[in-house]
């Protein structure tokens, strides 16, 4: 299954696309695994989410905490801390 | 019938006097005695800033907001509850974010704004980066923990 993959800011900036639709491997369960897995994709993937407990995630747009199973997640977006407002 | 916020993510300015007008005469009651409206601008950060440049997750910002402003008409009682947050390029002066909340007593229509605010700053996707004077691109603005802490006061005097 094809899970679409969102990015803004600088995660955006340093992995070069704003968005990409990916397969999954199965052993990726947890939001954190999502994490570890796209950082074996390449060295702008790493660039990107170095620290990968500074990146917050949201799974069809609502935010999920690192340990959030990711199963039935249509979007998934990962981005820097928010400063807006 | 429970109180619908008005939430609006927008790349043009707002009207501060307008948007309390529409909130406070919209009700078709005359309950409301109180309208405390915030409104955050660009600052020039000493002269050195030329532009903020704002990002937002496109529906989950609008969703976001909307569930802050739920939980603030919820906790505070509000009667009306108003949140515009721009993006795109904003230089220093300009308008980036208005909320107004409004009640029957002052207490909760400031403490619902300061409310979605603080809330607003952590939660809503939304991100800056700073363009200097002479236009060169900057850094994106980092989160402070200021602004965490401020969110965590309301989970400890509810």
């Amino acid at each position: 299954m094809m899970t679409k993959l969102v990015y803004f800011a600088w995660v955006r900036e340093r992995i070069g696309k704003a968005e990409e639709e990916i397969s999954l491997p199965a052993e990726v369960i947890t939001v954190g695994d999502l994490l570890n897995h796209l950082k074996t994709l390449g060295e702008e993937y790493e660039t990107a989410l170095q620290f990968p407990e500074a990146i917050r995630v949201a799974i069809n747009m609502e935010h999920a905490d690192h340990d959030e199973p990711i199963a039935g997640a249509r979007e998934i977006g990962l981005f820097p801390p928010m400063t807006g407002g | 019938m429970a109180v619908q916020p008005l939430v609006r993510v927008q790349q043009e300015d707002f009207d501060l006097q307008a948007e309390i007008d529409s909130l406070t005469q919209g009700r078709g009651r005359l309950d409301i005695g109180a309208v405390v409206t915030f409104s955050g601008l660009c600052r020039d950060e000493g002269g050195t800033l030329g532009a903020l440049e704002l990002e937002h997750y496109p529906d989950m910002a609008e969703a976001e907001i909307s569930r802050i402003a739920d939980l603030a008409i919820e906790r505070f009682g509000l009667f009306g509850l108003t949140a515009i947050h721009r993006y795109g390029k904003i230089a220093p002066g300009e308008n980036i974010v208005l909320v107004i909340a409004a009640a029957p007593h002052r207490q909760a229509a400031f403490d619902g704004a300061n409310f979605v605010m603080d809330f607003l700053k952590t939660s809503a996707p939304f991100w800056k980066k700073e363009y200097a004077k002479d236009g060169k691109e900057g850094d994106w603005v980092s989160a402070r923990d200021a602004d965490d802490a401020a969110r965590a006061k309301w989970a400890a005097k509810k």
